[in-house]
């Protein structure tokens, strides 16, 4: 039996690589920058280690006028920023600019109160057995916080994926684009349906790796 | 920095002497021979060798700023402990045990006084001293506080990396420290599939891995089951014993007190209620906190006969009398049933009681009950002197 489908397949899988490559990359930058963000956002607070209110008011306003500015907005006011970094403003890479810059302090808040439940018991051993500051981050706090930055990084990446596809917006591609191309602009029900059902399997599949890989931390 | 340089000089000769046999004994030749004892350098200022393992409070205060107004935590300590001793700190939640215990490896800053631990101001060490300062005490806490994320193995061995032991040394304290705890085969286990008294285990063996002069125990056997208690303690004795390593400890519970230690100080509220040699303290508490405490282990009047107990001999009816004899360890006397028959010149019925033997001292008290017909001489002339069969009696009613 032959199907034939309303748009070529190859459209499919160039909108799924390029969602594939927005969310990856953005998502690395989210995590790598994230968690030293959380981590200087735990430490400075009043009664933290290195306790410091004003680098952690100044840092904490910091991410919360990214994480209060909606994606949309956020794509559109970053152009300028966009162009210096990656020399255009359109397409994949310019999509990525503003994607990490929003995923960024998202995760950043999420991470940062998975650190804050580390037991403080576990800090102060690790201060009695002669541990500096930095080691205490580096042997308690990351590696005790560890599951809940990784369940956080999962809901950071579904975030990611929804937000890839106002990525559109600036001729980024990706499956979102092409749902509100095809889908919603020339009445094509079918690949609408594609992309919802590509979408869901995705989303269904980070969020059950991401829980896996945090009942198996926990269960160690 | 390297773990040379909080080893002392003279300190291995000293637990050699001690180590006569058992793992303890295995452990420190195990230590001897590895390279971490030779040398030493002068890193560390140690002002005074003979100082080693002691800590010493001067007027040591502590306040609080609360939403209340200003707290006072603890107030005018002073106290010296002996370097390889068993020193316990007791008081009720809240007299400022945890407070005055985190003083030492300054996890508190004291407000006023100071903290010598070796012969050294804790105060006036920089962050680089401090750390020094931190791997020659070690600490084991009331929920253990072990990582989870790190095996048996890796929290044990977490002290010898921040210190920069190189790995194979690690290696091979690591595995004598797991072999004097007896959890050689759970090194590869994460801290959540180990019970209470295993992990305090793993917690022990953390807090002896850098070799350490003093052991600071923060409520140690509290949150474990009687059985793993009495293993833990064990546990410290023989460390206390083999390794000749200062402990101080701080408890609720009189009973830990009562098992190891050697001397007690009573807080409350933030202040020294009594301080002495255990025995002491327990045969002849002279502050209502002490008595407070001891309350739990002393034998009280058993129910049965505090119903029947009554304050007047009773007219025209057959009935004993109840006698209270204490014992408080003082001059090696003990009940001798004997002598107290002969001295009170009756019969003499042991009704309820029970004697504590606490480094050697036998403490207590004893309810004994002789007829009520019986001329009695005079009970405060058989507490002193030669004649003593008890160091106190007490006359506490009668029953039919």
């Amino acid at each position: 039996m032959s199907f034939e489908l309303s748009i070529p397949f190859a459209q499919y899988t160039r909108a799924f690589a390029d969602t594939f490559t927005m969310v990856g990359i953005s998502g690395a930058i989210a995590f790598f920058v994230g968690i030293p963000v959380a981590v200087l956002l735990n430490v400075t607070t009043p009664g933290g280690f290195l306790a410091s209110p004003r680098l952690n008011r100044a840092v904490g306003s910091v991410v919360n006028s990214f994480r209060a500015t909606p994606f949309i907005v956020l794509m559109v006011a970053l152009i300028p920023l966009t162009r210096l970094i990656t020399g255009t403003s359109i397409g994949v890479w310019a999509a990525i600019v503003p994607l990490s810059i929003s995923a960024t302090p998202f995760f950043a808040r999420i991470a940062e109160v998975s650190l804050r439940e580390v037991d403080p018991g576990l800090v102060e051993a690790a201060q009695a057995m002669g541990c500096k500051k930095w080691e205490i981050v580096r042997h308690v706090y990351l590696p005790e916080a560890l599951p809940g930055i990784i369940g956080g990084f999962t809901i950071t990446l579904v975030a990611l994926i929804s937000s890839s596809a106002m990525a559109g917006a600036v001729g980024a591609g990706g499956l979102g684009d092409l749902a509100i191309r095809y889908g919603y602009q020339r009445f094509d029900t079918e690949v609408m349906v594609i992309v919802i059902a590509v979408l869901i399997v995705l989303v269904t599949s980070v969020q059950a790796a991401g829980d896996y890989y945090v009942r198996w931390l926990r269960n160690r | 920095m390297s773990v040379n340089e909080f080893v002392i000089p003279g300190l291995m000769p000293l637990l050699q002497r001690q180590a006569e046999s058992g793992t303890v004994a295995k452990l420190v030749n195990a230590l001897d021979a590895s390279p971490l004892r030779e040398t030493r350098t002068d890193a560390v200022a140690v002002a005074d060798k003979k100082a080693i393992g002691t800590v010493r409070f001067e007027a040591l205060g502590k306040v609080y700023q609360s939403s209340a107004g200003k707290v006072s935590a603890l107030e005018d300590i002073s106290l010296d402990i002996q370097a390889g001793s068993i020193f316990g700190i007791i008081g009720r939640s809240g007299a400022g045990k945890s407070s005055l215990l985190r003083t030492i490896n300054r996890l508190e800053t004291p407000s006023s006084g100071r903290v010598w631990v070796d012969g050294v101001d804790v105060a006036a060490l920089d962050e680089n001293g401090l750390v020094a300062l931190r791997r020659r005490i070690g600490m084991i806490f009331q929920h253990f506080n072990l990582l989870s994320a790190k095996t048996v193995y890796e929290n044990v061995a977490l002290p010898l990396r921040v210190a920069r032991v190189p790995n194979a040394e690690i290696h091979q304290r690591v595995t004598r420290l797991l072999e004097l705890v007896g959890l050689a085969d759970k090194h590869a286990t994460y801290p959540g599939r180990l019970s209470g008294g295993q992990k305090q285990r793993v917690g022990v063996a953390r807090a002896l891995a850098t070799n350490p002069e003093i052991l600071l125990c923060d409520e140690a056997t509290s949150a474990l089951d009687p059985e793993a208690t009495q293993s833990i303690l064990a546990l410290l004795r023989d460390i206390n014993r083999q390794l000749a390593i200062t402990i101080i400890l701080i408890t609720h519970e009189m009973s830990v007190i009562h098992e190891i230690a050697d001397r007690v100080v009573v807080l409350e509220k933030g202040r020294i209620a009594e301080e002495g040699e255990v025995w002491k303290v327990f045969g002849n508490p002279q502050h209502d906190a002490t008595r407070a405490l001891l309350l739990l282990l002393e034998h009280d009047l058993p129910q049965d006969l505090r119903a029947t107990l009554v304050h007047e001999p009773p007219q025209d009816k057959a009935f004993e009398r109840i006698l209270a004899f204490s014992y408080t360890g003082a001059g090696g006397l003990e009940p001798d049933f004997i002598r107290i028959g002969e001295a009170l010149d009756t019969r003499v019925r042991l009704i309820h009681g029970g004697l504590d033997r606490i480094q050697g001292h036998a403490h207590g008290r004893l309810l004994l009950a002789v007829d009520g017909r019986a001329q009695l001489p005079k009970l405060d002339n058989l507490t002193t002197g030669q004649g003593a069969i008890a160091h106190d009696i007490q006359e506490i009613g009668y029953v039919v």
